[in-house]
Protein backbone atom coordinates (compact mmCIF):
# COMPACT_ATOMS: atom_id res chain seq x y z
CA UNK A 1 0.00 0.00 0.00
CA UNK A 2 1.39 3.01 -1.06
CA UNK A 3 0.28 6.77 -2.08
CA UNK A 4 -0.38 7.69 -5.82
CA UNK A 5 2.35 9.73 -7.37
CA UNK A 6 3.23 13.22 -6.44
CA UNK A 7 5.85 15.51 -6.53
CA UNK A 8 7.56 15.98 -3.72
CA UNK A 9 9.05 19.69 -3.01
CA UNK A 10 11.56 20.33 0.49
CA UNK A 11 11.25 24.07 1.88
CA UNK A 12 13.86 25.07 3.49
CA UNK A 13 11.85 28.21 5.10
CA UNK A 14 8.67 29.54 5.64
CA UNK A 15 8.66 31.91 3.08
CA UNK A 16 9.65 29.20 0.40
CA UNK A 17 6.99 26.86 1.29
CA UNK A 18 4.88 30.23 0.74
CA UNK A 19 6.44 30.30 -2.83
CA UNK A 20 5.95 26.35 -3.08
CA UNK A 21 1.98 26.80 -2.02
CA UNK A 22 1.60 29.47 -4.53
CA UNK A 23 3.16 27.22 -7.37
CA UNK A 24 1.49 24.33 -6.44
CA UNK A 25 -2.24 24.23 -6.68
CA UNK A 26 -4.16 21.71 -4.75
CA UNK A 27 -0.50 21.13 -2.86
CA UNK A 28 -0.51 19.45 0.37
CA UNK A 29 2.11 20.54 3.75
CA UNK A 30 3.68 17.66 4.72
CA UNK A 31 5.01 17.68 8.45
CA UNK A 32 5.49 14.69 10.53
CA UNK A 33 3.34 12.85 8.23
CA UNK A 34 1.47 10.74 10.60
CA UNK A 35 -2.39 12.15 9.28
CA UNK A 36 -1.35 12.82 5.36
CA UNK A 37 0.44 9.52 4.64
CA UNK A 38 -2.27 7.17 5.63
CA UNK A 39 -4.50 9.31 4.19
CA UNK A 40 -2.25 9.22 1.16
CA UNK A 41 -1.67 5.17 0.93
CA UNK A 42 -5.34 4.51 1.37
CA UNK A 43 -5.75 7.16 -1.62
CA UNK A 44 -8.02 8.90 0.65
CA UNK A 45 -6.08 12.19 -0.46
CA UNK A 46 -4.24 12.06 -3.80
CA UNK A 47 -2.57 15.68 -3.92
CA UNK A 48 -0.39 16.43 -6.95
CA UNK A 49 2.47 18.45 -5.08
CA UNK A 50 3.50 17.58 -1.52
CA UNK A 51 6.01 20.31 0.45
CA UNK A 52 8.06 18.88 3.06
CA UNK A 53 7.84 21.33 5.67
CA UNK A 54 9.32 19.02 8.10
CA UNK A 55 12.84 20.79 8.32
CA UNK A 56 11.85 24.12 8.85
CA UNK A 57 13.73 24.85 12.27
CA UNK A 58 12.06 28.08 13.12
CA UNK A 59 8.68 26.15 13.17
CA UNK A 60 9.27 24.11 16.23
CA UNK A 61 9.65 24.06 19.63
CA UNK A 62 7.98 25.35 22.80
CA UNK A 63 8.72 28.86 24.29
CA UNK A 64 7.40 31.45 26.93
CA UNK A 65 6.19 34.43 25.16
CA UNK A 66 4.98 37.47 27.42
CA UNK A 67 1.39 35.65 29.42
CA UNK A 68 1.62 32.91 26.68
CA UNK A 69 3.32 29.56 25.55
CA UNK A 70 4.14 29.40 22.46
CA UNK A 71 3.85 26.27 20.25
CA UNK A 72 5.72 25.98 17.35
CA UNK A 73 3.82 24.23 14.34
CA UNK A 74 6.14 21.44 13.98
CA UNK A 75 6.09 20.12 17.71
CA UNK A 76 5.68 16.88 17.89
CA UNK A 77 3.36 14.92 20.58
CA UNK A 78 6.11 13.70 22.54
CA UNK A 79 7.76 16.69 22.80
CA UNK A 80 4.50 18.24 23.97
CA UNK A 81 4.07 15.62 26.51
CA UNK A 82 7.71 16.10 28.07
CA UNK A 83 7.73 19.75 27.95
CA UNK A 84 8.72 21.14 31.63
CA UNK A 85 7.03 24.25 30.42
CA UNK A 86 3.91 23.32 28.98
CA UNK A 87 3.20 21.00 32.53
CA UNK A 88 3.39 23.94 34.61
CA UNK A 89 1.76 26.54 32.19
CA UNK A 90 -0.83 24.59 30.03
CA UNK A 91 -0.69 20.84 31.48
CA UNK A 92 -3.85 20.52 29.88
CA UNK A 93 -2.04 20.36 26.44
CA UNK A 94 0.99 18.04 27.97
CA UNK A 95 -1.52 15.63 29.42
CA UNK A 96 -3.52 15.47 25.92
CA UNK A 97 -0.36 14.79 24.20
CA UNK A 98 0.39 12.04 25.94
CA UNK A 99 -2.62 10.35 25.18
CA UNK A 100 -2.19 10.27 21.44
CA UNK A 101 -1.95 7.32 19.59
CA UNK A 102 1.51 5.11 20.87
CA UNK A 103 5.02 6.09 21.34
CA UNK A 104 6.10 6.11 17.51
CA UNK A 105 3.25 8.01 16.54
CA UNK A 106 4.51 10.73 19.06
CA UNK A 107 7.94 10.97 18.02
CA UNK A 108 6.88 11.64 14.71
CA UNK A 109 3.28 13.74 14.67
CA UNK A 110 2.97 17.40 15.29
CA UNK A 111 0.36 19.73 16.89
CA UNK A 112 0.14 21.49 13.45
CA UNK A 113 -0.22 18.42 11.33
CA UNK A 114 -2.22 17.60 13.85
CA UNK A 115 -4.98 20.25 13.54
CA UNK A 116 -4.78 20.92 10.33
CA UNK A 117 -6.25 17.15 9.45
CA UNK A 118 -8.69 17.99 12.39
CA UNK A 119 -9.79 14.46 12.76
CA UNK A 120 -12.86 14.09 15.21
CA UNK A 121 -11.45 11.98 17.45
CA UNK A 122 -7.93 13.13 17.46
CA UNK A 123 -6.61 14.17 21.10
CA UNK A 124 -5.57 17.91 20.57
CA UNK A 125 -8.74 20.22 19.20
CA UNK A 126 -10.84 19.97 22.06
CA UNK A 127 -7.82 20.74 25.11
CA UNK A 128 -6.94 23.57 22.29
CA UNK A 129 -10.62 24.88 23.09
CA UNK A 130 -10.61 24.46 26.66
CA UNK A 131 -7.59 26.43 26.88
CA UNK A 132 -8.76 29.45 24.42
CA UNK A 133 -5.96 28.65 22.64
CA UNK A 134 -4.59 30.89 19.59
CA UNK A 135 -3.63 29.45 16.06
CA UNK A 136 -1.22 31.53 13.78
CA UNK A 137 -1.81 31.40 9.98
CA UNK A 138 1.16 32.97 7.51
CA UNK A 139 0.09 33.43 3.80
CA UNK A 140 2.11 35.53 1.49
CA UNK A 141 -0.33 38.26 1.93
CA UNK A 142 0.45 38.29 5.61
CA UNK A 143 -0.47 36.75 9.22
CA UNK A 144 -3.59 36.30 10.65
CA UNK A 145 -4.83 34.82 13.92
CA UNK A 146 -7.82 32.13 14.63
CA UNK A 147 -8.68 31.54 17.80
CA UNK A 148 -9.35 27.46 18.37
CA UNK A 149 -13.25 27.63 18.50
CA UNK A 150 -13.18 29.48 15.05
CA UNK A 151 -10.22 27.20 13.41
CA UNK A 152 -12.51 23.99 14.03
CA UNK A 153 -14.51 24.00 11.32
CA UNK A 154 -16.12 20.60 11.11
CA UNK A 155 -15.18 17.04 10.40
CA UNK A 156 -11.79 16.93 8.64
CA UNK A 157 -12.61 20.51 8.19
CA UNK A 158 -10.69 23.97 9.33
CA UNK A 159 -10.16 27.72 8.85
CA UNK A 160 -7.28 27.33 7.26
CA UNK A 161 -6.64 28.41 3.74
CA UNK A 162 -5.19 26.43 0.84
CA UNK A 163 -2.28 28.79 0.57
CA UNK A 164 -1.42 29.16 4.30
CA UNK A 165 0.82 27.63 6.75
CA UNK A 166 0.57 27.29 10.35
CA UNK A 167 3.41 28.76 12.53
CA UNK A 168 2.56 28.30 15.58
CA UNK A 169 -0.09 28.23 18.85
CA UNK A 170 0.10 30.49 20.98
CA UNK A 171 -1.78 29.49 24.64
CA UNK A 172 -2.83 31.70 27.64
CA UNK A 173 -0.41 30.41 30.71
CA UNK A 174 -2.86 28.96 33.17
CA UNK A 175 -3.83 31.70 35.76
CA UNK A 176 -3.08 31.05 39.46
CA UNK A 177 -5.79 28.84 41.03
CA UNK A 178 -6.47 26.88 37.58
CA UNK A 179 -6.97 23.26 37.56
CA UNK A 180 -7.22 20.80 34.07
CA UNK A 181 -7.69 17.38 32.89
CA UNK A 182 -7.86 14.99 29.97
CA UNK A 183 -9.38 11.89 30.64
CA UNK A 184 -10.49 9.55 27.52
CA UNK A 185 -12.02 6.71 26.60
CA UNK A 186 -10.30 5.32 23.89
CA UNK A 187 -11.07 3.23 20.73
CA UNK A 188 -9.24 -0.14 21.67
CA UNK A 189 -7.46 -0.62 18.42
CA UNK A 190 -6.88 2.81 16.90
CA UNK A 191 -6.65 4.55 20.07
CA UNK A 192 -8.33 7.33 18.77
CA UNK A 193 -10.89 9.23 20.75
CA UNK A 194 -14.05 7.87 21.45
CA UNK A 195 -14.97 10.48 23.71
CA UNK A 196 -11.99 12.64 25.18
CA UNK A 197 -13.32 15.17 27.84
CA UNK A 198 -10.95 18.48 28.47
CA UNK A 199 -11.97 20.53 31.84
CA UNK A 200 -10.62 23.58 32.80
CA UNK A 201 -11.78 25.13 36.04
CA UNK A 202 -10.42 28.20 38.31
CA UNK A 203 -11.58 28.54 41.62
CA UNK A 204 -11.42 32.04 43.69
CA UNK A 205 -9.71 31.96 47.01
CA UNK A 206 -13.44 30.88 49.03
CA UNK A 207 -13.43 28.39 46.27
CA UNK A 208 -16.30 29.13 43.89
CA UNK A 209 -15.92 29.08 40.28
CA UNK A 210 -14.56 31.85 38.74
CA UNK A 211 -14.15 30.16 35.18
CA UNK A 212 -14.74 26.82 33.72
CA UNK A 213 -14.50 25.27 30.00
CA UNK A 214 -15.61 21.68 29.21
CA UNK A 215 -14.76 20.70 25.56
CA UNK A 216 -14.69 17.41 23.88
CA UNK A 217 -13.03 15.02 21.28
CA UNK A 218 -15.02 12.58 19.54
CA UNK A 219 -18.53 13.29 20.37
CA UNK A 220 -19.25 15.59 17.92
CA UNK A 221 -17.78 16.21 13.82
CA UNK A 222 -15.50 18.91 15.75
CA UNK A 223 -14.46 19.72 18.94
CA UNK A 224 -17.53 20.16 21.05
CA UNK A 225 -17.29 23.31 23.25
CA UNK A 226 -19.83 22.93 26.17
CA UNK A 227 -20.58 26.35 26.97
CA UNK A 228 -23.77 26.25 28.73
CA UNK A 229 -22.27 23.78 31.34
CA UNK A 230 -19.08 25.84 31.65
CA UNK A 231 -21.93 29.22 32.32
CA UNK A 232 -23.76 27.02 34.77
CA UNK A 233 -20.57 25.80 36.94
CA UNK A 234 -19.21 29.81 37.25
CA UNK A 235 -20.12 31.04 40.34
CA UNK A 236 -21.13 27.62 41.95
CA UNK A 237 -19.55 25.99 44.86
CA UNK A 238 -17.97 23.22 41.89
CA UNK A 239 -18.64 20.39 44.87
CA UNK A 240 -19.72 17.48 43.43
CA UNK A 241 -23.64 17.93 42.87
CA UNK A 242 -22.85 21.27 41.35
CA UNK A 243 -20.97 19.32 38.75
CA UNK A 244 -23.28 16.97 38.19
CA UNK A 245 -26.17 19.14 37.95
CA UNK A 246 -24.27 21.48 34.84
CA UNK A 247 -23.77 18.57 32.96
CA UNK A 248 -26.75 16.92 33.88
CA UNK A 249 -28.43 19.57 32.71
CA UNK A 250 -26.68 21.51 30.42
CA UNK A 251 -24.71 19.27 28.20
CA UNK A 252 -26.11 18.59 24.57
CA UNK A 253 -24.77 18.19 21.54
CA UNK A 254 -26.28 18.51 17.93
CA UNK A 255 -25.96 15.61 15.84
CA UNK A 256 -23.59 13.54 17.27
CA UNK A 257 -21.12 11.24 15.78
CA UNK A 258 -22.40 7.34 15.80
CA UNK A 259 -20.83 4.04 14.06
CA UNK A 260 -20.72 0.74 14.58
CA UNK A 261 -18.48 1.07 17.74
CA UNK A 262 -20.23 3.18 19.50
CA UNK A 263 -23.97 5.01 19.17
CA UNK A 264 -24.39 8.94 19.49
CA UNK A 265 -26.14 7.90 22.00
CA UNK A 266 -24.09 6.26 24.00
CA UNK A 267 -20.70 9.03 23.32
CA UNK A 268 -23.31 11.35 24.44
CA UNK A 269 -23.65 9.06 27.57
CA UNK A 270 -20.20 8.92 27.64
CA UNK A 271 -19.73 12.39 27.28
CA UNK A 272 -21.49 13.04 30.49
CA UNK A 273 -19.93 10.48 32.84
CA UNK A 274 -16.60 11.50 31.51
CA UNK A 275 -17.27 15.53 31.56
CA UNK A 276 -18.07 15.08 35.15
CA UNK A 277 -14.76 13.01 35.83
CA UNK A 278 -12.51 15.98 34.14
CA UNK A 279 -14.24 18.72 35.52
CA UNK A 280 -14.12 17.29 39.74
CA UNK A 281 -9.98 16.17 39.07
CA UNK A 282 -9.89 19.45 37.45
CA UNK A 283 -10.95 20.93 40.79
CA UNK A 284 -9.26 18.96 42.91
CA UNK A 285 -6.03 19.98 41.36
CA UNK A 286 -6.99 23.31 41.40
CA UNK A 287 -7.64 22.94 45.16
CA UNK A 288 -4.13 21.43 45.39
CA UNK B 1 10.48 12.61 -10.47
CA UNK B 2 13.35 10.66 -8.11
CA UNK B 3 15.20 12.01 -5.90
CA UNK B 4 18.77 11.71 -4.33
CA UNK B 5 18.67 10.81 -0.97
CA UNK B 6 21.45 9.73 1.62
CA UNK B 7 21.08 7.52 4.65
CA UNK B 8 23.09 6.28 7.19
CA UNK B 9 21.60 2.59 8.26
CA UNK B 10 22.99 0.82 11.20
CA UNK B 11 26.24 2.87 10.46
CA UNK B 12 26.67 2.49 7.44
CA UNK B 13 25.72 5.57 4.83
CA UNK B 14 23.91 4.59 1.88
CA UNK B 15 23.20 7.08 -1.46
CA UNK B 16 19.94 5.70 -3.66
CA UNK B 17 17.69 7.76 -6.31
CA UNK B 18 14.13 7.00 -4.94
CA UNK B 19 10.56 7.31 -6.11
CA UNK B 20 9.02 10.60 -3.65
CA UNK B 21 6.16 8.14 -2.76
CA UNK B 22 8.47 4.92 -1.62
CA UNK B 23 7.89 4.79 1.98
CA UNK B 24 11.02 4.38 4.14
CA UNK B 25 10.10 0.59 5.05
CA UNK B 26 9.96 0.01 1.39
CA UNK B 27 13.47 1.48 1.24
CA UNK B 28 14.87 -0.72 4.07
CA UNK B 29 13.71 -4.27 2.85
CA UNK B 30 13.88 -3.64 -1.42
CA UNK B 31 16.49 -1.62 -1.86
CA UNK B 32 18.96 -2.16 1.00
CA UNK B 33 17.67 -5.83 1.23
CA UNK B 34 17.35 -5.79 5.16
CA UNK B 35 14.25 -7.56 5.12
CA UNK B 36 14.70 -8.04 9.29
CA UNK B 37 11.76 -4.99 9.21
CA UNK B 38 8.54 -6.51 8.72
CA UNK B 39 5.44 -4.85 6.82
CA UNK B 40 2.12 -5.74 8.81
CA UNK B 41 -0.88 -3.83 8.77
CA UNK B 42 0.56 -1.08 6.99
CA UNK B 43 -1.97 1.49 8.72
CA UNK B 44 0.35 3.01 11.21
CA UNK B 45 -1.10 0.66 14.15
CA UNK B 46 0.84 -2.29 14.67
CA UNK B 47 4.69 -1.57 14.85
CA UNK B 48 6.09 -4.49 13.11
CA UNK B 49 8.18 -2.13 10.83
CA UNK B 50 9.39 0.20 13.84
CA UNK B 51 12.47 1.27 13.44
CA UNK B 52 14.71 4.30 15.16
CA UNK B 53 14.94 7.29 12.79
CA UNK B 54 17.56 9.89 14.45
CA UNK B 55 17.86 7.52 17.74
CA UNK B 56 13.93 7.35 17.89
CA UNK B 57 11.06 5.31 17.28
CA UNK B 58 9.30 5.60 14.23
CA UNK B 59 6.35 3.45 11.81
CA UNK B 60 8.88 2.92 8.54
CA UNK B 61 5.49 2.64 6.97
CA UNK B 62 4.37 5.91 7.83
CA UNK B 63 7.81 7.74 6.47
CA UNK B 64 8.53 8.20 2.78
CA UNK B 65 11.96 7.20 2.07
CA UNK B 66 13.09 10.90 0.91
CA UNK B 67 12.05 12.44 5.18
CA UNK B 68 14.44 9.92 5.79
CA UNK B 69 17.33 12.07 3.46
CA UNK B 70 20.70 12.41 5.80
CA UNK B 71 18.69 10.83 8.67
CA UNK B 72 20.62 7.85 10.67
CA UNK B 73 18.07 4.53 10.73
CA UNK B 74 18.82 2.27 13.04
CA UNK B 75 17.08 -1.32 12.19
CA UNK B 76 16.47 -4.89 13.64
CA UNK B 77 19.88 -6.01 11.68
CA UNK B 78 21.51 -2.96 14.13
CA UNK B 79 21.03 -4.29 16.90
CA UNK B 80 23.46 -6.82 17.45
CA UNK B 81 27.03 -5.12 17.88
CA UNK B 82 29.79 -8.03 16.88
CA UNK B 83 28.82 -10.85 17.75
CA UNK B 84 27.18 -9.86 20.78
CA UNK B 85 23.21 -9.77 20.46
CA UNK B 86 21.36 -6.10 22.18
CA UNK B 87 20.39 -7.12 25.52
CA UNK B 88 16.52 -7.00 24.58
CA UNK B 89 17.32 -9.34 22.14
CA UNK B 90 18.68 -11.79 24.41
CA UNK B 91 16.00 -11.28 26.50
CA UNK B 92 13.73 -11.95 24.31
CA UNK B 93 15.95 -15.21 23.64
CA UNK B 94 15.84 -16.09 27.21
CA UNK B 95 12.24 -15.27 28.41
CA UNK B 96 10.61 -16.83 25.20
CA UNK B 97 9.43 -13.46 24.19
CA UNK B 98 8.29 -14.76 21.00
CA UNK B 99 5.91 -17.08 19.03
CA UNK B 100 5.72 -16.84 15.26
CA UNK B 101 8.33 -14.15 15.55
CA UNK B 102 6.82 -11.45 12.91
CA UNK B 103 5.86 -8.61 15.73
CA UNK B 104 9.33 -9.58 16.87
CA UNK B 105 12.11 -7.19 14.92
CA UNK B 106 9.19 -3.79 15.94
CA UNK B 107 8.94 -5.18 19.57
CA UNK B 108 12.61 -5.35 20.26
CA UNK B 109 12.95 -1.62 18.32
CA UNK B 110 9.78 -0.29 20.46
CA UNK B 111 11.70 -1.97 23.71
CA UNK B 112 15.40 -0.98 22.83
CA UNK B 113 13.63 2.86 22.72
CA UNK B 114 12.15 2.27 26.06
CA UNK B 115 14.59 1.41 27.35
CA UNK B 116 17.15 3.80 26.47
CA UNK B 117 14.87 6.88 27.85
CA UNK B 118 13.97 5.10 31.00
CA UNK B 119 16.40 2.20 32.10
CA UNK B 120 14.20 0.73 34.96
CA UNK B 121 10.51 0.96 33.58
CA UNK B 122 7.49 -0.29 35.78
CA UNK B 123 5.66 -3.21 34.38
CA UNK B 124 2.88 -0.91 33.52
CA UNK B 125 5.28 1.61 31.55
CA UNK B 126 6.37 -1.48 29.57
CA UNK B 127 3.23 -2.29 28.99
CA UNK B 128 2.74 1.51 27.97
CA UNK B 129 5.35 1.35 25.53
CA UNK B 130 3.80 -1.80 23.46
CA UNK B 131 0.57 0.62 22.87
CA UNK B 132 1.71 0.77 19.14
CA UNK B 133 2.92 -2.76 18.81
CA UNK B 134 0.79 -5.58 17.77
CA UNK B 135 0.83 -9.64 18.87
CA UNK B 136 -1.46 -12.16 17.57
CA UNK B 137 0.14 -14.74 19.46
CA UNK B 138 1.79 -14.43 23.23
CA UNK B 139 -1.20 -12.64 24.64
CA UNK B 140 2.42 -9.82 25.46
CA UNK B 141 3.19 -11.43 28.76
CA UNK B 142 6.55 -12.78 27.81
CA UNK B 143 6.94 -9.98 26.18
CA UNK B 144 6.62 -7.57 28.78
CA UNK B 145 8.67 -10.54 30.94
CA UNK B 146 11.81 -10.11 28.48
CA UNK B 147 11.75 -6.32 28.30
CA UNK B 148 11.96 -6.24 32.27
CA UNK B 149 14.77 -9.11 32.20
CA UNK B 150 16.96 -6.78 29.95
CA UNK B 151 15.98 -3.89 32.16
CA UNK B 152 17.40 -5.86 34.92
CA UNK B 153 20.46 -6.66 33.18
CA UNK B 154 21.42 -3.09 32.36
CA UNK B 155 20.20 -2.85 28.44
CA UNK B 156 21.58 0.19 26.88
Amino acid sequence: MFPAKFTYHRAASVQQALELLAAHDDAKLLAGGHSLIPMMKLRLAQPPAVIDIGRIAELSGISRDDGSIRIGALTCHADLAASELLRQECPLIAEAAATVADPQVRNKGTIGGNIAHADPASDLPAPLVACDATIHLLTADGSREVVASDFFVGLLTTALGEKEVITHLSVPAQTIGTGSAYLKVEHPASGYAVCGAAAAVTVREDGTCAAAALCFNGITDSALNARAVAGALVGSSLDDDAIDAAVDGHLTADDPLGDVYASGEYRLHLAKVQGKRALKLARDRARG
Amino acid sequence: MRHQIRVEVNGKSHEREVEARQLLVHFLRDELRLTGTNVGCETSLCGACTVWMDGKAVKSCTQLAVQADGCSVTTIEGMKQGDTFHPVQEAFWECHGLQCGYCTPGMIMAAGALLKENPSPSEAEIRQSLKGNLCRCTGYQNIVKAIAHAAQGGAQ
